[in-house]
């Protein structure tokens, strides 16, 4: 015999089901297998994203590994082998199947008229296509109380649950949160929480998504609509920038639901609460429905005329740097384009500012070596949590890049100011108080990385308390080994927005304005004559009377900028024009107010951490006359005497094609082709500018602490006052209250009981907050949260010092 | 001939302070750990090896073999001592952790130091408080007396024992429930197929899970040396057993008689052992192995006590427990009361055996009740059938024409115990069908009335 | 009810202190809560959850798990009737009636002065020696109606019942429910081995050729 012919080992395994043979992955499943080969074996608690457990028992089949000849065995639990031959169809898997069903059939209610899952039921389907048909059992079913809320956010009725272990691994494995556990044995098991401790996991809406029948509904959607009433389109979750998939679902022209659908690259079909039940905010009563100026309802010819003289006066009076727009994370690509086209080439600001004086410098974060979630989360990879709290902030990261550490033995490195989501699961931890010793702990924390592994750091600014000089002096400390960077800046599509060049300095395609300068002189007839300034200089130029005109793109800095007072002088004295969704404190100081449509009402894209553009699909029509952001930038154009050459979303996707360097050759048909998301990385080419290149950091300032001082840190939560959670009627009551925690040890020298409230006195202003003590903190630091109603931080705060030194007080 | 009594594992039960160690070391206890230690690891691996030390656990495993499995290696390596006897009729592993603790502890220390495993759990059942306290004692009394711990003996082994107990739950002693259980989570069973205890166990490492009979016998092999255990018993199942024999029988009792020799009629008849059944009355059936085995005739009584005849003939030897029922006993209530102990200790995890354990309980308990329709006697052995699909093992029934259905069951379940609700089911229908097609038409069906002793005097 | 006492807890940190993980020690130490308060209470188990490092909802997980752990106190004296297929052939049914005639309540439920809860329960490896019972886990023989009455008897006035008692035990007395052993486990700090970590337990020094 001779076997001379080159064929490169084989890399599949072949088996045969049902008579096909077909080619397998190695240590790929027989149910997974089966599925890509299109025979469907019906399944309860096997989860593609969750690990097998084989307890239902539905997905029996006869298997012939060889040896020991065909048996029925679980095909959620059995890999593959060369060889085997599966039969899903056999008498004996009949049977099987027709008595898994029976039994489990015995103690459900059947109460499917009435139950929130009826229509789109596992247990229902597989009934109808695999069941007995008729039950035999006649004696009294199982009873339990019926519904009973398990958080505020998910009802479990315990006769309808058929035991999968979904719901309960979910949240031990998936959300690392084990508040709902198996309780009892056998006939009379069940799933529940302790007495008294809810589920509240950020991620509980998951398992109302993956109950096989409906056990566990959401609060928000039980009893609102039958699934065969439903209306869907696939898009994107905008909550955050993590950019996770979703199906909208809506009935008569209300956004009911929001589902995570799996994107491999992004969510593996999870979301978090907030972006899942944060869509209700879009049905709000709240919502900004027609536009005003002064303060009094207008027609849009009115308020587009009115918010187009302020420009024009303003211009007029101080050049185009008399005008700034502060915002535009909420948009979508396409608007965000229009609105830096509007602003810097139409108007001719420089002043344009996606982010809120809490994020980071856009060239540096744009500049930096990018990796994906994936490459984040590859088998035995390094992540380093740089000035970040994803749980906190980036909810589905979290899961993640929680998964690469519990599963796929990734090792966890934390480098902020103080404990966070992820510290227990952290091999390393670096802590130090803000004012600069991050930058020696992030060397200390490269010299214990291990070597010859990729690192993934993902950099966000927890604390607005910390000089963004200082995190990327620190980050350079990783990137200039090697390391590859997540940035974790949260809001939506803020990664979008600088994309497109919401950021002084910048142009559309992550280009610098000189850079860019002639390219999108002759693309788009002028571009700034110079470089503008952030949020934080626009505020205070405003406050100095050299700003005024003040257009807020979605943007609240009244409650998410660290300096409460600086807004307030410009608001002041600089006149506001306001684009949003909803009414909030910075908008009601408005002259125009125009409203805007939200997440759900456009069509359009996304961007996400990674670079990665998504869809966004309009499921429902926007209030009253709302309207998308780039219409409203192109009107504003055209009433400044300009036209801004697009008539559709899908145009605007065209020329950001045609011009940004960074989404070259991502023309439509390619965004479309792929269901997963392309990430933009495209370099330019031919006669495009090129891209910011790797930034460099210089040294930023120690500042050190006064031994009499406590430095102040501020975190997130995922729960605050953001205009998404205080609109949508799950979430509003969700925020907690804000505290001041200190560590311990500094906590006892103040001699008083946790909870008794205590005055945290900054050179700029006080608020008086309840203490705990909490080993999480640093020693010399004291921690409050941003943005929680009614104890806002920012009074405390001022943009002109990199940090902030309290005193407390102790009222007695 | 019966086979002559041999004591190995309760030779120390004669004396009223058998458990303490002054007891132990008075009659040879811990000679086999120290010849042991003269020994190399290997050597006293493969000395296991060659004396065919069957597992007296219920599956009947090689220890020797077992301990072979462990991945190359891969350290640390665990072993578990399966004390959480609670197959119904089992009595043995009580006695001889309350009557001989320190010959338990001396076969762990030998399976530790010839298997190399690291740490040693020793998981007796939460109901057993004198075990607990006999282990204790003894452990301590070990520890002090430096046969236990660090540097046993002054050499280089060492290895400590941790007393585990249980609380309650039958499936615990299903050995990757009893891991569960050790780790503290619910005792549910882990599948197995693709990975066994000795390949990932204990924490996801190697473990070896063994009974305390198994064990037990490790100080008297090594002692006596392969060669001699293995004069005792048969050839393929050398040594002696424990078999606790209750029910109707004139003496009932815990006998230790050679493996594979003795037969189920010398055992239950003879008068050294059992001497026949109560009263003068006539066998109805036996139970050969504990609850989960099915059940036995007068025709399977000349078999000898030994795993592979038995399981041939329709059921197991299991855990060495023997119940007999007399010709008085009422076939449908013994076999809704075996019944029941599964569907109440089922753990809940796989769905047939939850919900399919209970039911056949609620059905045997109508018809009991004199409510059962003439459909439940099949849908009963249908029930049976969906939890463990096919022929379901059985003892030959030569006068009505029926051949053995040989051991295992086929299971649609992750571990036996729901298929071994099936075993009273199928056993008693087939034989004694009649019982219970009178019970469902409410006829009175001649079962002899038991005769109390004292009457006859 | 309560937390650990302080004496309790410093059992539990030697218990905990024998496994490589610490939830492994999470049934040891409900029995502990359990032979303080003579049942487990929701606040043992936050306090056990503290000590091992998991969620109460995964404590009470494992505790409800298994029969012997009680969330209601129980009486002094917990009766376990074995009714299983060795005892039900030799008069066991016909034993827990009598108990619950006796005492008047039925199986599963506890005398009003608190003093008895009779259980139905499983084979409790005495099969042998049937009918038979337990008294907090101590064992009886061969029980029958006047040994079950002579039994109650004894507890009710305060005297060791001896009448069948197991020749084995009951070692000194009966306790009250909650304790089972009467010793523990001890290991001296100069003859422990230590735990074998499952994460980096090296090759045991004695495969090693001397
Ligand atoms: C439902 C079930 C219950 C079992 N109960 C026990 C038991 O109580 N004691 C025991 O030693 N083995 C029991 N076993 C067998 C164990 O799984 C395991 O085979 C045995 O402990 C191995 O020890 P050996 O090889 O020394 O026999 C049980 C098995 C099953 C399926
Ligand atoms: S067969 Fe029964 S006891 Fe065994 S794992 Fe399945 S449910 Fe649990
Ligand atoms: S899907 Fe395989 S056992 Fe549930």
């Amino acid at each position: 015999m001779s076997d001379t012919t080159d064929t490169p080992p084989k890399t599949t395994v072949s088996v045969q089901i049902n008579g096909h043979a077909i080619e397998a992955q190695p240590g790929e499943l027989v149910i997974e297998a089966a599925e890509r080969a299109g025979v469907h074996i019906p399944r309860f608690c096997y989860h593609p994203r969750m690990r097998p457990v084989g307890m239902c028992r539905m997905c029996l089949v006869d298997i012939d590994a060889g040896g020991r000849g065909a048996m029925l065995q679980p095909s959620c639990m059995v890999p593959v082998s060369e060889g085997m031959v599966v039969d899903t169809e056999s008498e004996r898997t009949r049977k099987a199947q027709d008595g898994v069903l029976e039994f489990l059939l015995i103690n459900h209610p059947l109460d499917c008229p009435v139950c929130d899952k009826g229509g789109e039921c596992p247990l229902q389907d597989n009934t109808i296509a695999f069941g007995p048909g008729e039950s035999r059992f006649v004696e009294e079913k199982r009873h339990y109380e019926k519904p009973i809320p398990i958080s505020d956010l998910v009802f479990l009725d315990r006769e309808r649950c058929i035991l999968c272990d979904r719901c309960t691994r979910f949240a031990k494995e998936v959300a690392g949160d084990p508040l709902i556990h198996f309780q009892g044995r056998g006939a009379r098991t069940e799933v529940n929480t302790f007495p008294d401790e809810p589920f509240s996991s950020y991620f509980s809406g998951n398992t109302v998504q993956i109950c096989p029948v409906g056990a566990l509904t959401s609060s928000s959607y039980r009893f609102k609509a039958r699934p065969w009433d439903l209306t869907e389109v696939e898009s994107t979750c905008t909550g955050c920038s993590v950019g996770c998939s979703v199906t909208l679902q809506s009935s008569r022209n209300r956004l009911l639901r929001s589902m995570g659908v799996d994107n491999d690259a992004v969510n593996w079909g999870w979301l978090c609460d907030r972006g899942r039940f944060g869509v209700e905010a879009v049905n709000s009563e709240a919502r900004l429905s027609e536009p005003s100026v002064g303060g009094r309802p207008a027609r849009w010819a009115d308020a587009l005329r009115k918010a187009a003289e302020l420009i024009a006066d303003a211009v007029r009076a101080s050049g185009p740097i008399g005008v700034g727009v502060i915002g535009g994370a909420r948009l979508t690509n396409e608007s965000a384009y229009a609105w830096a086209k509007l602003a810097k080439s139409v108007i001719g600001t420089d002043n344009v500012d996606a982010q809120l004086g809490d994020g980071l410098p856009a060239q540096f974060v744009l500049g930096l070596p990018r990796a994906t979630i994936a490459e984040a989360c590859a088998p035995k990879g390094t992540i380093v949590l740089l000035g970040t709290d994803p749980k906190e902030t980036l909810g589905v990261l979290f899961l993640r890049l929680r998964h690469a550490v519990v599963e796929s033995g990734a090792t966890l490195v934390e480098v902020g100011h103080g404990a966070g989501g992820m510290s227990k699961l952290a091999k390393h931890r670096f802590w130090s108080s803000p004012g600069g010793s991050l930058v020696d702990a992030a060397r200390q924390a490269l010299a214990v990385l291990p070597a010859g592994q990729p690192v993934t750091v993902v950099l966000g600014r927890s604390s607005v308390t910390e000089d963004p000089a200082v995190l990327a002096e620190a980050a350079m400390v990783f990137a200039e080994a090697g390391a590859r960077f997540l940035p974790a800046l949260s809001r939506g599509n803020v990664m979008g927005a600088l994309d497109m060049g919401l950021a002084p300095g910048l142009l559309p395609g992550r280009v610098e304005l000189e850079a860019g300068r002639s390219f999108f002189t002759s693309a788009w007839g002028s571009v700034p004559s110079g470089p503008g300034v952030d949020t934080a200089a626009m505020l205070q130029a405003a406050a100095d009377g050299k700003l005024a005109v003040l257009v807020l793109l979605g943007a609240n800095p009244l409650d998410d900028f660290p300096d409460r007072a600086l807004v307030q002088r410009a608001f002041d004295r600089a006149a506001v024009i306001a684009v949003d969704t909803f009414a909030n404190p910075s908008v009601a100081t408005a002259t125009v107010v125009l409203p805007a449509a939200a997440h759900g009402e456009v069509d359009g894209t996304t961007t996400n951490i990674e670079g990665r553009i998504l869809p966004l699909h309009q499921g429902v029509t926007p209030p009253g006359t709302a309207r998308p952001d780039w219409i409203i930038a192109t009107e504003l154009a055209t009433r400044l005497g300009a036209d801004l050459g697009f008539e559709s979303a899908a145009q605007i996707w065209d020329e950001i094609e045609a011009v940004a360097s960074s989404h070259a050759g991502l023309d439509r048909a390619v965004l479309d082709a792929t269901r997963d998301g392309t990430i933009a990385a495209g370099l330019g080419g031919g006669a495009r500018p090129a891209v910011v290149g790797m930034p460099t950091a210089s040294p930023a300032s120690q500042v050190p602490l006064d031994e009499a001082s406590l430095r102040l840190v501020v975190r997130r939560k995922m729960y605050d006052g953001a205009t998404g959670t205080a609109n949508s009627t799950s979430l509003a009551g969700l925020p907690g209250d804000n505290d001041v925690r200190l560590h311990p040890l500094d906590f006892q020298g103040l001699s008083i009981q946790e909870g008794d409230l205590v005055t945290v006195v900054s050179d700029w202003g006080s608020i008086s907050l309840p203490a705990f003590a909490d080993p999480g903190v640093v020693r010399g630091t004291v921690t409050v949260l941003a943005n929680v109603r009614g104890a806002t931080v920012n009074h405390l705060l001022s943009s002109s010092n990199p940090v902030t030194d309290v005193r407390l007080e102790v009222s007695r | 001939m019966t086979a002559p009594i041999v004591q190995l594992v309760s030779s120390r039960f004669q004396y009223p302070d058998s458990f303490t160690l002054a007891r132990s070391e008075a009659t040879g206890g811990y000679q086999g750990l120290r010849k042991a230690l003269t020994m190399t690891p290997t050597a006293v691996h493969d000395e296991v090896k060659a004396a065919t030390l069957l597992g007296r656990g219920g599956a009947g495993f090689p220890a020797g073999v077992k301990w072979g499995f462990t991945p190359p290696g891969v350290w640390p390596r665990y072993l578990v001592v399966n004390g959480d006897e609670s197959e119904p009729g089992t009595y043995k592993d009580r006695l001889l952790m309350e009557r001989d603790p320190h010959q338990l502890i001396e076969g762990c220390l030998i399976a530790c130091y010839a298997a190399g495993l690291s740490q040693c759990f020793l998981y007796i059942r939460g109901e057993m408080a004198l075990a607990q306290t006999r282990v204790a004692v003894a452990l301590n009394d070990a520890y002090a007396a430096g046969y236990v711990g660090r540097n046993v003996l002054g050499s280089n082994f060492s290895v400590d024992i941790v007393l585990h107990w249980g609380a309650g739950a039958y499936i615990v002693g299903e050995e990757t429930a009893l891991i569960e259980s050790l780790e503290g989570n619910r005792g549910m069973p882990r599948l197995k197929p693709p990975f066994f205890p000795a390949a990932i166990g204990l924490y996801g490492k190697p473990t070896i899970v063994n009974n305390v009979e198994t064990l037990s016998n490790l100080g008297g092999i090594i002692v006596r040396g392969s060669e001699e255990y293995k004069q005792y018993g048969s050839e393929t199942s050398p040594g002696t057993r424990m078999f606790a024999v209750s029910g109707h029988v004139r003496r009932p009792g815990v006998y230790e008689v050679q493996h594979g020799v003795t037969t189920f009629r010398e055992l239950l008849y003879d008068d050294q052992f059992c001497g026949g059944i109560r009263d003068g009355n006539q066998l109805k059936a036996f139970i050969p192995g504990g609850g989960s085995s099915p059940w036995f005739f007068e025709e399977q009584l000349d078999l000898p006590l030994e795993a592979r005849p038995v399981g041939g003939a329709g059921s197991m030897l299991g855990s060495g427990a023997i119940v007999v029922m007399d010709d008085t006993t009422d076939a449908v209530k013994a076999c809704l009361r075996v019944v029941r102990f599964y569907a109440r200790e089922s753990c809940g995890k796989c769905t047939p055996c939850r919900e399919g354990t209970s039911w056949l309980e609620t059905i045997l308990q109508r018809i009991f009740d004199g409510h059962g329709r003439p459909s439940d006697i099949d849908m009963l052995l249908d029930v049976g059938d969906n939890i463990s699909p096919g022929p379901y093992p059985a003892a030959s029934w030569e006068a009505e024409g029926l051949a053995a259905v040989p051991f295992p069951p086929k299971q649609t379940t992750i571990c036996p115990l729901g298929p071994s609700a099936v075993a009273p089911v199928v056993s008693a229908i087939r034989r004694f069908r009649p019982e219970f097609e009178a019970k469902i038409r409410r006829r009175a069906i001649g079962i002899p009335v038991r005769v109390e002793e004292s009457t006859h005097v | 009810m309560s937390r650990l006492t302080p004496q309790n807890e410093a059992i539990a940190l030697e218990i905990i202190s024998r496994y490589p993980r610490k939830k492994s020690a999470l049934i040891p130490l409900l029995h502990l809560a359990q032979e303080q308060d003579g049942y487990v209470s929701d606040d043992a188990m936050r306090h056990l959850a503290e000590l091992v490092e998991v969620t109460p909802a995964e404590v009470i997980g494992t505790c409800s798990f298994y029969e012997m752990f009680k969330r209601e106190p129980v009486g002094t004296y917990l009766v376990n009737i074995c009714t299983n297929i060795a005892c039900q052939l030799l008069g066991a049914e016909e034993l827990l009636h009598h108990a619950e005639h006796a005492l008047g309540i039925k199986a599963g439920n506890t005398t009003s002065d608190g003093l008895f809860t009779i259980e139905d329960v499983e084979c409790i490896a005495a099969c042998t020696e049937a009918p038979c019972l337990t008294v907090n886990y101590r064992y009886f023989y061969k029980v029958d109606g006047g040994d079950f009455d002579a039994i109650v008897e004894d507890l009710r006035s305060g005297r060791q019942p001896t009448r069948k008692a197991a020749e084995t035990g009951p070692d000194g007395h009966i306790p009250p429910h909650g304790t089972l052993a009467l010793q523990r486990q001890h290991i001296p700090a100069d003859r422990v081995a230590g735990n074998a970590d499952p994460d980096s337990a090296p090759a045991p020094a004695w495969l090693e050729q001397p």
